[in-house]
């Protein structure tokens, strides 16, 4: 077709200028015009979002940065509250200044704070090493139990010429991190435990693994957490006192084991029972057919909702504020009883949502791109 | 699996052999594994129920359900029944129980609503408004409950008191004492009202179904809405017009140091409401979003070129497809949310788990206190359980 029509202009018709492509089709207007302004609707719908937004963004910026009081000598927040009630009022991101280390360490002695500091970035790197897909392999148990091993000792100390310094002093963002990556660690394998058991040919396993499951998964986080706390002293022979956090770790590690243990079993549900019945043909043992066929297939696919339940479970330490243990949440809550700076609430809480959400968006767009990799093979 | 095989070597059952007490049977096998584990759980909780006698004893602790009939002396906020702090701990409990079921009916509706009205504009064409709802739904989703739950009443204390409460809407106050709504002024005319609206839901079911067979037989479509507004609105309308058409308004007004008068919502009340909502929204929207998408383009294409209406294509045949994937996660949802409600405890609204929290306190029966917990929070569950899975199983795809 091109080629006559370039070799031969027909007698009489002028030969066509090479034409521009249409400005309304490709480009930048029609980007807009295709998603901002396709109909009146549209258009109205666009310019009025657009008019809170930037409304709401130049209020934010107002109060949190442009208003905003950084700090103030010795604890005299009265300019912060003048602030306040003024009519243009500004955060007062003193109080974050003043208590971060409060918040971030609780009542750790104070200079030994690089300790705490240290177990986080520990932690911190241990799950971004845990999340490469390249060092999936046996030595990462290795390098877990390592790692668990320096954070132990980093946070008591009385070795190495460090500190000894007493569970109950222990606090901040140090506890949130060992009772997510503890209570996961723990609560893991026995998911995987409930969840085989719970599809067990044999019926007093199943009725067993059945009723801690449906019992767990029945009743909120707190009444365990509850439980833990004034329960499970009775529970004990007279004179065995375990520590409350220990206690509390136990709670959520029971917790998680039920839910995980749910997504386990969706992942051997949704393995095709034709590998069941050839690992069976084959002759393995239950242990072999388990651990060589069933559950490296099984758990990678359940990989992403696995991970939106590990999200789910690291927010959810903030709960044992209720029972008093001094989390990042609890640090950030007590900090300002103190009445020199009651009612500045919202800069901590925001300053403590900032760092919940740098690991959980971290955790949730690492489980997306997971997805994305692991399910490569299926999009055509 | 395959029953419909017509080779009659599958329905033939394997010959039995008989049980050989010997370790290479797999059924004697599993018999032992069975015996043991059940075995090994048994002794741990007869442990566990021995120390607890021992300790109880040694503690001076009474056991049994006797304290429930004791003055509880524990003063409660808000209550839907009559309350003083010399009613009983039953009472007192009875008000936690209704009071975690008013946060968690009210709460489950909005959050509905709320959520399915993200999801759909996280997939809207226009981009600002799909990115608006992606962006509420990343933050809301990563950061914890009870984070929210505490700054969203940090935000109601920080409001200003009574004299210079907001006021966005005529009769609407919103100050650090909660927020305050005109209120119709009720009357027997507003009853009537009511039990004719009920009526109407009834009557629009039952016509419904009546046209629905009717276009069985002849095929020809009626349309319902017309009957179903007459239903819903004209005989309410008539009922509280025969009942003396009231139209008195309770405005909340300013006297003293509070308001009077008009419907008033707890600061801790309205905190949990908002958060709950806003929090279990956006996981909601996720799910309404997923069951959208989950409809493959082919049924909206199939559907218009059948000529069908916009309307009907989603009514009819997108929606129903959409239900069957949300439903189930939708169900866990719900439970979610009746589970969070017991964050209530935190900031201070008093549900079930706040006030048996301080039953035990007062009395010291922890056992107790923590079972009434959990049968409260089971009873829920399992009810919201069984009747989703009852109206899941009404729309669930009926195969061969």
């Amino acid at each position: 077709m091109s080629d006559i029509s370039l070799g031969s202009s027909v007698a009489g018709v002028p030969e066509a200028a090479p034409r521009q492509p249409p400005a309304m089709t490709t480009g930048p207007a029609a980007w807009l015009r295709a998603n901002l302004f396709s109909s009146w609707l549209n258009t109205a719908l666009t310019l009025v979002l657009a008019y809170f937004i930037v409304r709401w963004a130049i209020g934010f910026i107002d109060w949190a940065f442009i208003n905003a009081i950084w700090s103030v000598p010795n604890n005299q927040t009265q300019a912060c509250r003048a602030l306040k009630a003024s009519d243009h009022p500004g955060a007062c991101w003193a109080v974050i200044t003043e208590k971060h280390r409060f918040i971030l360490f609780g009542t750790y002695p104070y200079e030994q704070h690089w300790r705490p500091a240290l177990v986080c970035v520990l932690f911190t790197a241990l799950y971004i090493v845990s999340a490469m897909r390249r060092f999936w392999r046996w030595e990462l148990a290795v390098v877990w139990a390592v790692t668990l091993v320096a954070i132990g000792v980093l946070m008591w100390g009385g070795v190495l010429g460090l500190e000894y310094v007493p569970q109950e002093r222990w606090g901040g963002l140090p506890i949130t991190l060992i009772l997510s990556t503890f209570g996961l660690a723990f609560a893991f394998p026995l998911a995987i435990m409930v969840a085989l058991g719970r599809r067990s040919s044999m019926p007093a396993i199943r009725v067993l693994c059945i009723a801690y499951v449906e019992l767990i998964r029945g009743v909120p986080l707190i009444s365990l957490l509850f439980m833990a706390s004034v329960m499970f002293p009775l529970f004990l022979p007279e004179g065995i006192n375990i520590d409350k956090l220990l206690r509390a770790q136990v709670a959520v590690i029971l917790f998680a084991g039920a839910y995980l243990a749910e997504v386990v079993r969706g992942g051997l549900q949704a393995l095709p029972k034709g590998q069941y019945e050839a690992a069976d043909a084959l002759g393995l043992s239950y242990w072999h057919k388990t651990g060589f066929i069933i559950l490296p297939q099984a758990l990678r696919l359940v990989i992403p909702p696995l991970v939106n339940t590990f999200i789910g479970f690291f927010k959810d330490t903030s709960l044992v504020l209720i029972i008093g243990i001094f989390d990042l949440l609890t640090a950030g809550k007590t900090s300002i009883v103190e009445p020199a700076w009651q009612g500045f609430g919202v800069e901590v809480y925001l300053a403590i949502s900032v760092i919940y959400f740098a690991y959980c968006f971290a955790m949730s767009r690492y489980s997306q791109n997971l997805e994305a990799e692991l399910n490569r093979h299926r999009v055509r | 699996m395959s029953q419909s095989a017509t080779d009659p070597r599958q329905f033939r059952a394997p010959p039995k052999k008989p049980l050989r007490l010997s370790w290479a049977d797999e059924r004697v096998r599993a018999i032992f594994w069975q015996v043991l584990i059940v075995g090994i759980v048994i002794a741990v909780v007869w442990w566990l129920v021995r120390n607890t006698q021992h300790n109880l004893e040694v503690r001076r602790i009474a056991t049994g359900f006797g304290f429930l009939q004791r003055e509880a002396g524990l003063p409660i906020g808000e209550s839907l029944i009559q309350y003083t702090p010399a009613s009983t701990y039953l009472r007192a409990l009875t008000v936690g129980v209704l009071n975690t079921l008013k946060v968690a009916v009210v709460g489950i509706i909005l959050a509905t609503i709320l959520g399915t009205l993200i999801g759909i504009a996280r997939l809207s064409k226009n981009w600002l408004l799909a990115k608006v709802a992606a962006a509420y739904v990343e933050v809301i989703r990563d950061i914890p409950l009870l984070l929210q739950l505490l700054f969203w009443y940090t935000m109601l204390q920080g409001l200003p008191g009574p004299r210079q409460a907001l006021n966005p809407v005529t009769g609407v106050f919103l100050s650090n004492r909660g927020l305050r709504l005109p209120f119709l002024d009720w009357e027997v005319g507003h009853s009537w009202g009511l039990l004719a609206f009920v009526a109407g839901c009834c009557a629009t079911y039952v016509y419904g179904k009546a046209m629905r067979r009717r276009q069985m037989q002849d095929g020809q479509p009626r349309p319902v809405w017309p009957a179903a507004l007459g239903f819903l609105i004209g005989l309410p309308l008539v009922a509280w017009w025969i009942g003396g058409a009231p139209s008195g308004v309770e405005w909340p007004a300013l006297r003293g140091f509070n308001f009077q008068g008009g419907m008033s919502v707890s600061p801790e009340y309205f905190a949990l409401l908002v958060g709950l909502t806003t929090y279990t929204a956006g996981f909601i929207a996720e799910i309404v979003r997923a069951g959208i998408l989950a409809v493959a383009k082919g049924q909206w294409e199939a559907a218009q070129a059948l000529g069908l209406k916009p309307g009907v294509v989603l009514r009819q045949i997108v929606l129903p497809q959409a239900l069957r994937v949300i439903i189930p996660p939708m169900t866990s949802q719900f439970l979610n949310l009746t589970k969070n409600s017991s964050l209530a405890v935190a900031i201070g609204y008093q549900d079930i788990v706040s006030i048996a929290n301080t039953t035990l306190n007062q009395t010291g029966q922890a056992i107790e206190g923590i079972a009434i917990i959990m049968l409260v929070y089971l009873t829920i569950s399992l009810s919201i359980s069984l009747f989703m899975n009852w109206y899941n199983s009404r729309i669930a795809l009926i195969e061969r």
